[in-house]
């Protein structure tokens, strides 16, 4: 055998190595990520049923639900979005379409990258100080909801933004040359053409504020809640009539409190809960995932510039 | 008085009002827009202005370098102390562990997503390892004490029975402990990793590793030669973000590092790192004028100041391999 045999034999088989290396890593990884589902469908699917999810949370854990809590995630989510869609999408449109270069759109540019590294905790001590207690929200469904909306916002902005980025430059061109003027050309073409891509990064946002545990703990929501928010104009105890809004500002708890409430308590049942609890939010979070890649894939087969 | 038609100047034609009519619509829709924008600097300030002016009276009571350079974190004995460094110790301590885990794990599956698979493969690969950022970080804290604690428990037993000096000192591993909640923390941040070092290594130039391939090298040495070498900033951003998401990390490591403000950087005991306090302390109903409720907010303005750092850095880096191909 030549001696270049030899180096190409022993250059082949570092490359097998490093494959190896590689591709076990990756499925140590998803394997983890098996292994973290398997462990929670274990230890919770025997706790999953329809009075789980009709029950309010209980000191017997065999009678506990996630009833309180998942109307909470729910109404939380209505709110996050409410706020952070319309916001996100309108800075992001400003800074893609409109902003000129210059210190000062350099100052919010800067300011949105770091945003997007502040921890979690640190949205809820700011929202604790500003809208607990400045503002007065009191520890309600509308300070948690907003909360979680400042937390995803710099996630749809940079959304927003590389979806506009992506549309080249000739489109907007051809509906100025027909005498669109700059909002015609946003909300008639930019924005139906980025649509996939914006919600794409809304949708995953959003997937990112239902696990959201820290901050909503940081502005008091309470972990024990044996009540839903008055549905708008129902009669309520006290015999008012609910607003159509008083739901914002009722006390409230979502799914990742009544979990982390339940990973804290001593015993087998109530880990068994916790694992109910964590098998629904993990649903909720795949799903929403999934949708998101879903969106992804369908843009990428549809729009071919 | 005098015929108002005739002052005035003539109508616009139709189409020129609807013109201004625009014009207007333009100018308001820029307006809100603009608003939009400037509202996340509002957010910034109102982070920076909310921990300053709820940690000031914290600090007319407990003396900035005391807090600073203090070895006790005793919030609720009737003689508390507020020295922050177990709390930093435990942040820190459980960042390195997850470092450890993420970042080899991380940059090794990068190189191999960027340098070896095909591009099906990869398309197919990224959104499912972006999925272990995305799992709850509660449910990694149930995982943590329910899977990986246990288990870490069953092979340190094995370990130490190789090193009888370890055994005398720590005989077993407790449940709740820095080094579990740092491993799990770790698999938490492997995308983090990998997405922003791969972007990195797939941003340089296809002349180089050609120019390593006609020198006769393999895969593996012009991956870990050529293009990690000229994707180094870029990685080290990635890792720079991902220890700002480390040391910010709060559910996991509040369930399963144990809660305990102890000054010591011993992977095999328990700790309580910044967040995790934050957390506790916000559990209990905290009085509006309590100096336990000041505590959280000079614990968070620290926080805050520590990922900014790394968040200027990483930044930094990243502007820098973005220039440099």
């Amino acid at each position: 055998m030549r001696p270049i045999d030899h180096t190409i034999r022993r250059g082949q088989l570092q490359d097998l190595i490093f494959r190896v290396l590689g591709v076990s890593l990756l499925l140590l990884c998803l394997g983890t990520l098996g292994v973290l589902i398997f462990n929670l469908a274990h230890d919770g699917l025997s706790r999953l049923d329809l009075k789980f999810f009709s029950s309010f949370a209980s000191r017997h854990a065999d009678e506990a639900g996630i009833k309180a809590a998942w109307v909470g995630t729910a109404l939380i989510m209505l709110v996050t979005a409410l706020t952070a869609i319309p916001l996100g999408l309108a800075a992001g449109i400003y800074l893609e379409e409109y902003a000129r270069k210059n210190w000062f759109t350099g100052l919010i540019e800067i300011n949105i990258a770091n945003l997007a590294g502040v921890p979690s905790i640190i949205y809820g001590l700011m929202a604790l100080g500003l809208l607990v207690y400045k503002l007065n929200f009191g520890r309600s469904i509308l300070s948690g909801g907003v909360t979680l909306a400042f937390l995803i916002l710099p996630i749809v902005i940079v959304a927003t933004r590389e979806a506009l980025r992506s549309i080249p430059q000739s489109m907007r061109e051809a509906a100025y040359a027909l005498g669109a003027t700059r909002w015609q050309v946003i909300r008639h073409h930019l924005l139906p053409y980025s649509a996939g891509g914006i919600s794409t990064g809304v949708i995953i946002a959003l997937g990112r504020a239902i696990g959201e545990t820290a901050p909503l703990i940081t502005i008091g929501a309470l972990t024990y809640i044996a009540f839903l928010p008055p549905a708008p104009f129902s009669m309520m105890d006290s015999g008012h009539r609910a607003g159509a809004f008083s739901w914002l500002m009722t006390d409230f708890t979502v799914l990742p409190i009544q979990m982390f409430n339940w990973v804290s308590m001593p015993g087998e049942d109530f880990q068994a809960n916790a694992a109910a609890a964590g098998l629904v939010l993990m649903l909720a979070t795949l799903g929403i995932n999934a949708v998101a890649i879903g969106v992804r894939y369908r843009m990428r087969r549809r729009i071919k510039w | 008085m005098p015929d108002a038609t005739t002052t005035t100047p003539a109508p616009l034609v139709p189409h020129v009002r609807r013109l201004s009519g625009l014009m207007l619509r333009e100018r308001v829709v820029e307006g809100l827009l603009l608003l939009a924008a400037v509202f996340s600097i509002f957010i910034t300030s109102g982070i920076v202005f909310i921990l300053v002016n709820e940690s000031r009276p914290f600090f007319r009571t407990v003396n900035p370098i005391e807090f600073l350079t203090g070895g006790e974190w005793t919030p609720q004995f009737a003689d508390p102390k507020f020295g922050i460094l177990p709390l930093v110790a435990g942040t820190l301590s459980t960042t390195l562990v997850a470092l450890l885990v993420a970042m080899p794990v991380g940059t090794i599956i990068a190189i191999w997503l960027s340098e070896f698979a095909p591009a099906k493969v990869r398309e197919v690969v990224k959104p499912l390892l972006e999925l272990l950022a995305a799992v709850p970080t509660v449910v990694y804290g149930f995982f943590a004490i329910t899977l990986v604690s246990p288990v870490m428990q069953q092979v340190y037993a094995w370990v130490i029975s190789f090193f009888p000096s370890l055994k005398e000192n720590y005989p077993e591993l407790p449940l709740f402990n820095v080094l579990s909640a740092g491993i799990v923390m770790g698999l938490m941040i492997v995308p983090y990793v990998c997405s922003l070092s791969e972007d990195a290594m797939r941003a340089v130039p296809m002349i180089l590793r050609e120019g390593s391939f006609g020198m006769g090298a393999n895969r593996t040495t012009t991956a870990l030669r050529v293009v990690f070498p000229a994707a180094f900033s870029g990685v080290a951003a990635a890792y720079t973000l991902a220890i700002s998401r480390a040391v910010g990390e709060t559910m996991i490591v509040a369930i399963a590092a144990g809660n305990q403000p102890t000054l010591t950087a011993n992977p095999l005991q328990p700790a309580q790192t910044i967040t995790a306090f934050i957390v506790q302390a916000s559990m209990g109903d905290l009085p509006h004028d309590d100096i336990g409720y000041q505590s959280i907010f000079a614990a968070g303005l620290t926080l805050f100041v520590m990922t900014l750092g790394f968040n200027l850095l990483g930044a930094a880096l990243r502007r820098r391999y973005r220039q440099a191909y």
